[in-house]
């Protein structure tokens, strides 16, 4: 499995850390709630996932993964976009 | 004397003889040879011993699908067993030896279990061995395994190198069969970059077993031209003795390339085997088929062979495997091993199962009949054959070629979870609708079995992945080949359908009686379909038996699923270069060399090497030298290699305000020049990690982690910067690895550091007070960072300098009368004060449990973990919080892990109080001490309690105390 990285290209998977679903950067303004931390849909389908690029440029991606199929279809910069 | 070879033709070098030897008698084959077609050259035919029932056996196939021909090659360290004598090329001085077998392959004495396979059916085990229930872990087990198996391994560390490599490529063409040599050849004209990996090794796949012509020549003549054509296209990687093995995410292929296996004596520094990474925007399976065996009785010999595996025995090698032959068949093509094997000089009876199968060329023929049993001890030597009114006779044979048809080899299509489907007209499964993205599937994987309809499918589908011209193809046969499904004959006695496992029609049909129907219970049931060879002759003929048995259709039945690997791919391909020290990277500290030559045993912490002790003159064990180091550094002054530690500079001009949501307690309030505990909590409200932060200027913290989280912390924190509130300014660097430091405790720590530093630089309480950091230029003119922390309780700096300095620190430190110690004294010292550590910070301990509650407690912002830190059961007042534990006998030890109790309770999960979570041996105090979490926590200081450990066997009287043990007012860290 590769990952598109903004930055290095199509890199594989062993190069990136998986840390949770895109929800996780809508963290309440007035602090965290057990839905935030612990709730979360689980689509059968396409999910925006967070992933780092520990072993390249160290940027936190948006990455979006059919969970069904494992297709990529695509990654954005975390800091640069909303959560999907 | 290769008796059983023929004087012409194949694709054998006859100029070149290899001597090899199996089970210690020599032979000669030659070049172009397998192992198994070289033996059946010297009239070899018995080659191994069943699995289970220690039948003799030969081989069944000419191919990787091979169930039987399993032997072992080389000796000593390099023994390989369960390699398939069909696969193995011949090389002048292969040794190779049979397996599972007790004596000799002729004389095995484990063959009395064949007499007692009344007794050894499908799931025996199950049913057997029952009682007493205890002899099955000492007794049953030990005996089955050592009886039934496959061949040993050496027991001694692999001396061979493995690669794992990666390539990229347009168009993946696996197999080098007609489809795949015209997909190749339409893709590598039109310029593409083109991988064509074959297992073999040889180029041409069928078309080197069979007599017929490819374009009014010789097939495999048309196949080596062709080869030849590809090899000469620079976009073209010709990769022979490569199986893919796998199909992954992404289009990436697993494939296994054997360099050395051919070879007698490897050129140095070439891998035995490299595994491939292949990323290949499009690929084409042109994977061919595989032939079915018709299980009969006593089907199995040696001598019985699937008929396309004679014919590639005849006509790849020039060997004929039998004088007197019959062919047993269900299909027309069992007749062309006919054709051939009499062109060769051999005696052909054809039975065909087919009633209505018209055809008279000659031979003696039995239309509508059967094999039904077999004779011959060590080969096979006559067979009964059942003619279509009933009646049996016996006929002499050497040679009995079986066809039950052919399976498209589709497994490779169902590795991404795509499922087969069946066609009656070939009576085979054919690869489905869903295939794995960008792969095409070519030739008879995808059921054309006619030469001309796989090199035009070859071509064409290359065309339609690439969107190039397919090329014209030679003229090839277009025989229609007719076939209808024959799985068994009925009423045979011993009819073995999986000859790897020894599973017969008969396990089948128990299974079917016991209610394991579906494909995948029998699989498991029997064990069909297991092992090396993973069923690839045995799954569809089972399939068949079951769905006749059920009375439903074979798709209705089902069919196993197939998951990589395709063939057998042993674990240090996989593993590569990553064995040994090399498993994993090994961090070093700058001082690393200069702590080696003092005396230090290093312990691994993560990645990192870190000084465990230093051992020095007679000390005999690490105790001696753990207390010294303690010991010394009390009374004297220590050093400490702490450069493992994280640290992460922060700067801009959010970075207090940052740190304050990340950490528990406030770090913005901070002066520049000093440095603060920090205290991280995770966001569901449990201690994450500690450490420190040091205020470097306005703009820029440095904060500290612990070495076992420094780079989930550092993770944190850019999730933090980046997805929660990139809004803010700031940035953070790792700079763990840029800084060696190290840390300098004890009473006479100012004597030794006046030595390291500039002269005139202020020590003083005055002029460098508890808590403060700065820089510092050493007297060799380094510059330094000091940071006046404690964590063994002394007074006590940290010293940090660029990381290529701090070997010479380390230098300087020792010359400057600082004795080193390493972790474990760090340990002591760090229990003697009570301070948390890793044991403490176990993932489920909140900042009250740990004491720390007044941390942060009057923050007015927020941060990460704080509202739910808040939750009833991580405030609940009973919870276990940190204590100090003393047993009253001083000369008794204490033992992380053991449970506390209240003394005369029973020993149960509901009367347990809490446990001991860190114990050392306080060299200052003369006992063993511990921290533990009790239920109560420091309300119960001066309680006596048991502790109990059952694991262990202990039972030790205990007093709860302040978990710091030495000088709690902290009067020596201010000195």
């Amino acid at each position: 499995m590769r990952i598109p990285c903004p930055f290095c290209g199509p890199r594989m998977l062993e190069e990136f850390v998986y840390l949770g679903d895109a929800a996780l950067m809508r963290r309440p303004v007035e602090g965290a709630t057990c839905d935030y931390v612990f709730l979360r849909d689980n689509p059968a389908g396409r999910h925006h996932e967070l992933w780092r690029h520990e072993g390249g440029c160290g940027a936190w991606l948006v990455v979006e993964r059919d969970v069904t199929t494992h297709e990529i279809f695509g990654a954005a910069l975390a800091e640069a976009r909303d959560a999907g | 004397m290769q008796a059983d070879r023929l004087s012409a033709g194949g694709l054998v070098d006859r100029s070149a003889p290899l001597p090899f030897s199996f089970d210690g008698e020599v032979y000669e084959g030659f070049a172009g040879d397998t192992l198994a077609s070289a033996l059946l050259a010297n009239g070899v035919r018995l080659m191994g011993r069943s699995f289970k029932y220690h039948r003799p056996r030969g081989p069944l196939s000419a191919g990787p699908e091979e169930p039987n021909a399993l032997v072992t090659v080389g000796g000593g360290a390099k023994a390989d067993p369960n390699l398939r004598a069909t696969v193995q090329e011949l090389y002048a001085g292969l040794s190779a030896a049979s397996q599972n077998r007790v004596g000799s392959l002729r004389f095995d004495l484990m063959a009395v279990n064949d007499l007692l396979h009344r007794f050894l059916g499908a799931g025996f085990y199950y049913k057997t061995f029952m009682w007493p229930a205890a002899f099955w872990e000492k007794l049953y087990e030990p005996l089955i395994r050592r009886a039934a198996g496959l061949g040993a391994l050496s027991g001694l560390p692999d001396p061979d190198e493995y690669e794992v490599a990666h390539a990229h490529c347009d168009l993946l063409v696996i197999g080098s069969g007609p489809a795949g040599l015209m997909a190749a050849l339409t893709a590598g004209r039109a310029g593409k970059r083109v991988i064509l990996a074959e297992e073999d090794f040889v180029l041409g796949g069928r078309l080197n077993a069979e007599s017929f012509e490819v374009g009014r020549k010789p097939a495999a003549l048309w196949a080596a031209e062709a080869a030849a054509e590809l090899a000469a296209l620079p976009n073209v990687r010709l990769m022979r003795r490569t199986a893919v093995f796998g199909v992954y995410d992404g289009a990436v292929y697993g494939a296994l390339e054997r360099n050395t296996d051919h070879l007698g004596a490897p050129p140095p520094g070439l891998p035995r085997m490299t595994m491939w990474k292949v990323h290949a925007t499009r690929a084409i399976l042109a994977s061919g088929a595989i032939e079915r065996p018709i299980a009969f009785g006593n089907n199995d010999r040696p001598g019985i062979m699937l008929a396309g595996a004679v014919r590639a025995y005849v006509n790849r090698y020039a060997v004929l495997p039998g004088r007197r032959a019959v062919v047993f068949t269900a299909c027309d093509d069992g007749w062309r091993t006919a054709r051939d094997l009499r062109a060769a000089g051999a005696e052909v009876t054809v039975v065909d199962a087919r009633p209505g199968a018209a055809r008279d060329e000659g031979f003696r023929t039995i239309r509508g009949g059967a094999v039904v049993d077999t004779v011959g001890r060590l080969r096979v030597s006559h067979v009964t054959i059942r003619h279509p009114g009933g009646t049996e006779d016996s006929a002499s044979a050497d040679l009995v070629a079986v066809s039950g048809g052919w399976s498209p080899t589709l497994h490779l299509t169902c590795h991404l979870g795509g499922k087969p489907i069946w066609r009656d007209d070939i009576a085979a499964f054919v690869p489905g609708v869903a295939l794995p993205p960008g792969m095409h599937v070519a030739g008879a994987a995808r059921g054309d079995y006619t030469t001309l309809a796989c090199l035009r499918g070859g071509a064409a589908e290359a065309a339609s992945a690439l969107g190039v011209a397919a090329v014209e193809g030679p003229d090839a046969e277009d025989g229609a080949a007719s076939v209808s499904p024959f799985w068994h004959v009925k009423g045979a006695k011993r009819a073995f359908l999986d000859q790897q496992n020894d599973v017969t029609v008969k396990d089948v049909e128990l299974a079917h009686r016991e209610g394991f129907r579906a494909a995948e219970h029998m699989k498991r049931y029997t064990t069909l379909g297991m092992a090396t060879d993973q069923g690839k002759t045995a799954n569809i003929p089972a399939l068949g038996i079951m769905a006749e048995l059920t009375g439903r259709t074979i798709p209705e039945t089902g069919t196993t699923t197939f998951r990589p690997p395709w063939t057998p791919v042993p674990i240090a391909a996989l593993a590569g270069r990553h064995k040994g020290e090399h498993f994993h990277p090994t961090r070093l500290t700058p001082s690393h060399d200069w702590a080696k030559a003092n005396g230090a045993d290093f312990v691994e912490t993560g990645l990192w090497l870190r000084a465990q002790w230093f051992r020095r003159g007679a000390e005999k064990g690490w105790r001696d030298s753990v207390d010294r180091e303690v010991t010394e550094t009390r009374g004297g002054a220590g050093f400490c290699d702490v450069t493992t530690l994280g640290k992460i500079d922060v700067k801009g001009r959010d970075a207090g305000a940052f740190l304050d949501r990340l950490y528990r307690n406030t770090l913005s309030t901070l002066p520049v020049g000093r440095c603060r505990y920090g205290l991280m909590l995770r966001e569901d409200g449990i201690v994450f990690d500690d450490g420190t932060a040091a205020r470097l200027g306005e703009h820029h913290f440095l904060v500290t982690t612990t070495t076992a989280k420094a780079v989930q912390v550092f993770r944190q924190m850019e999730f933090a910067r980046a997805c929660l509130w990139p809004e803010m300014e700031v940035s953070l660097v790792s700079v763990t690895e840029q800084w060696a430091q190290y840390s300098v405790a004890g009473p006479k720590v100012r004597e030794v550091l006046a030595q390291i530093v500039e002269p005139g630089f202020d020590l003083s309480n005055e002029g460098f007070p508890y808590m403060a950091c700065g820089a510092a230029t050493l007297r060799d003119g380094v510059p330094a960072r000091l940071f006046r922390l404690s964590f063994s309780g002394e007074l006590a700096w940290e010293i940090a300098v660029p990381a290529r300095y701090g070997h010479g620190l380390a230098e300087a430190l020792a010359g400057a009368g600082a004795v080193p110690y390493g972790v474990e004294a760090l340990g002591v010292m760090r229990v003697e004060k009570g301070h948390p550590a890793g044991n403490e910070l176990d993932g489920r301990t909140t900042a009250a449990d740990l004491g720390l509650a007044a941390l942060g407690a009057k923050k007015s912002t927020g941060f990460i973990g704080r509202e739910m830190e808040r939750r009833e059961g991580l405030q609940a007042h009973d919870r276990p919080a940190l204590v100090g534990l003393r047993p009253v006998d001083p000369t008794a030890r204490l033992l992380a892990g053991a449970h506390l109790l209240e003394p005369g309770a029973a020993p149960k999960t509901e009367t347990s109080l809490g446990w001991v979570s860190s114990v050392a041996f306080s060299p200052s105090l003369g006992s063993s001490i511990g921290l533990a979490f009790l239920k109560g926590g420091m309300a119960r200081k001066g309680e006596r309690l048991r502790m109990w450990d059952g694991l262990r066997g202990a039972d030790v009287a205990v007093e709860v105390v302040n978990p710091v043990f030495i000088d709690p007012e902290g009067a020596r860290l201010r000195g």
